[in-house]
């Protein structure tokens, strides 16, 4: 594969490398892991193959040999040669054509995988690009060739294209509610927050209602999870997303249900969103 | 919240389980009792920090909830099986030797050879890859951070903050009060044990 326009921000992701945050590794991986697994499973690959995760406007590339390519995530206008194809399917580009993945139409980020998958040396078992450590293949740039491994048989059968951007996410409270102000606490559910414009792969910015605090103490480092909503001196609350740092020093009012954690892989800054707890 | 002795649990989202310790030293045996019963716990990540020990990625955290508190917190789970010692040839050449030996109201000649009497004990990861948190400074010989970090501190330095010492892993922004560098490398991501300083791992520091 040749880039050649890799957009604001591509990065190689799989799904990442927990099992090492005990060593200060972060998870990485793709934001919108069902989307990758989706792209996976449309050109043949396994779901935990590596392929690109752009952010808003899109990549463009070549591939040497033809390949079954798909792009999933956030909505965008994919074009082969110049001709729409479809999104969220496999399509079969032929060598040396060009593959563009247009800026994402809803959404923030697409994901496009390419048969036998980006076959870049993996770094402690993932091929994924952690913004945090550094760690795995370096962010796409323009001119740069990255292998790709052996196809495998096309698959068979037909998928459900996934549901539209959605604007909820649910948490549960904890581990450390009981920092914070039970009025603070009750008024999540049902809060509306807005995207800040400096959300990344390591956090999503909340602007909104502070969330104050009932307890005046510093909290010793404690292990994060995927998810985790930070709350900082501020009040104004940040969501952990995959390249988040394995420990933090801010109590922790609450947790981004699983299901829903595309849901901030796809809100693009200022964008608005309603919360809900249910646990 | 469940609690027995000095432990208490709390939930973390749907998969996660944190436990709440009294202090450093049972975080330190509560990690050690959990990693040596790993199989029943099927934790993704096991994560000790300063008070505490996150199991993340539980299939069945009610078991889990359960087991832990079922843990005796006697004097078996306070004194964990000692870790493999590594010893970590320093050049006492840091910029900040005069800073420390300030705080401390010694000479530099005594930063370094308080430094190199203590045996250490990684207690937790964190900040960057293979960043050890290095316990074992007695109480009265913690370090204040410098008032401005360094915008990059190099991979090898050996620093001081807080209760820790600790071996920069790789080059970063830090404010930790510089002693000294290594030229062991503790983090090689290359290797299955990519991290030289992990959690239990007992360390001295000796002269170059």
């Amino acid at each position: 594969m040749e880039v050649l326009d890799a957009g604001v921000l591509t990065t190689v992701q799989d799904l990442g490398r927990p099992g090492w945050a005990h060593l200060g590794v972060p998870r990485s991986g793709a934001l919108d892991a069902p989307a990758l697994r989706l792209a996976n499973r449309l050109v043949g690959n396994e779901e935990h193959a590596a392929g690109l995760e752009t952010t808003l406007d899109g990549v463009r590339f070549r591939l040497d040999r033809a390949a079954t390519v798909a792009v999933t995530g956030a909505h965008c206008v994919v074009r082969v040669a110049g001709r729409a194809v479809a999104w969220g399917a496999g399509v079969t580009v032929p060598a040396g054509a060009e593959v563009d993945v247009g800026a994402a139409t809803s959404g923030l980020r697409s994901y496009v995988a390419v048969a036998g998958g980006v076959d870049v040396e993996p770094v402690l078992g993932s091929r994924s690009t952690d913004l945090l450590a550094g760690l795995g293949p370096p962010v796409l740039a323009g001119g740069q060739r990255i292998p790709l491994g052996p196809p495998r048989p096309a698959p068979h059968g037909v998928e459900t294209v996934p549901p539209a951007v959605r604007s909820t996410i649910r948490l549960r409270l904890g581990p450390r509610a009981d920092w914070f102000t039970p009025a603070s606490v009750d008024a999540l559910d049902a809060a509306t927050y807005a995207v800040g414009p400096d959300s990344n792969r390591i956090g999503l910015r909340l602007v909104g209602r502070s969330i104050e605090r009932a307890v005046d103490l510093e909290l010793p480092s404690e292990g994060m999870v995927l998810g985790a909503v930070q709350v900082p001196p501020g009040g104004q609350p940040v969501v952990f997303l995959h390249d988040h740092p394995t420990t933090g020093g801010y109590p922790v009012v609450a947790v981004v249900v699983t299901a829903d954690l595309p849901v901030c892989a796809q809100a693009r800054p200022g964008d608005r969103l309603t919360l809900r707890v249910v646990g | 919240m469940p609690h027995n002795g000095g432990v208490r649990t709390r939930r973390v989202g749907e998969r996660g389980l944190l436990v709440e310790c009294a202090d450093g030293a049972e975080a330190a045996a509560a990690y050690a009792a959990l990693r040596a019963v790993a199989d029943r716990v099927r934790a993704v990540d096991i994560v000790p920090a300063a008070r505490t020990v996150l199991l993340d990625g539980l299939d069945d955290v009610e078991a889990v909830e359960a087991l832990v508190t079922g843990l005796e917190p006697g004097p078996a789970a306070e004194s964990p099986p000692p870790g493999r010692l590594v010893e970590i040839p320093v050049v006492y050449d840091g910029p900040d030797l005069a800073e420390v030996a300030g705080q401390w109201g010694v000479e530099i000649d005594d930063v370094v050879r308080i430094h190199e009497e203590i045996e250490f004990v990684v207690a937790f990861c964190g900040f960057a890859p293979g960043f050890g948190y290095c316990t074992g400074l007695p109480a009265d010989r913690e370090v204040r951070r410098r008032s401005e970090p360094r915008a990059r501190v190099p991979a090898g330095a050996v620093g001081l903050a807080g209760p820790y010492t600790c071996v920069y892993p790789t080059a970063s922004p830090g404010g930790w009060q510089l002693i000294g560098t290594t030229t062991t490398r503790v983090w090689r991501p290359e290797l299955d044990a990519p991290a030289l300083l992990a959690p239990g791992t007992r360390v001295r520091f000796i002269h170059a």
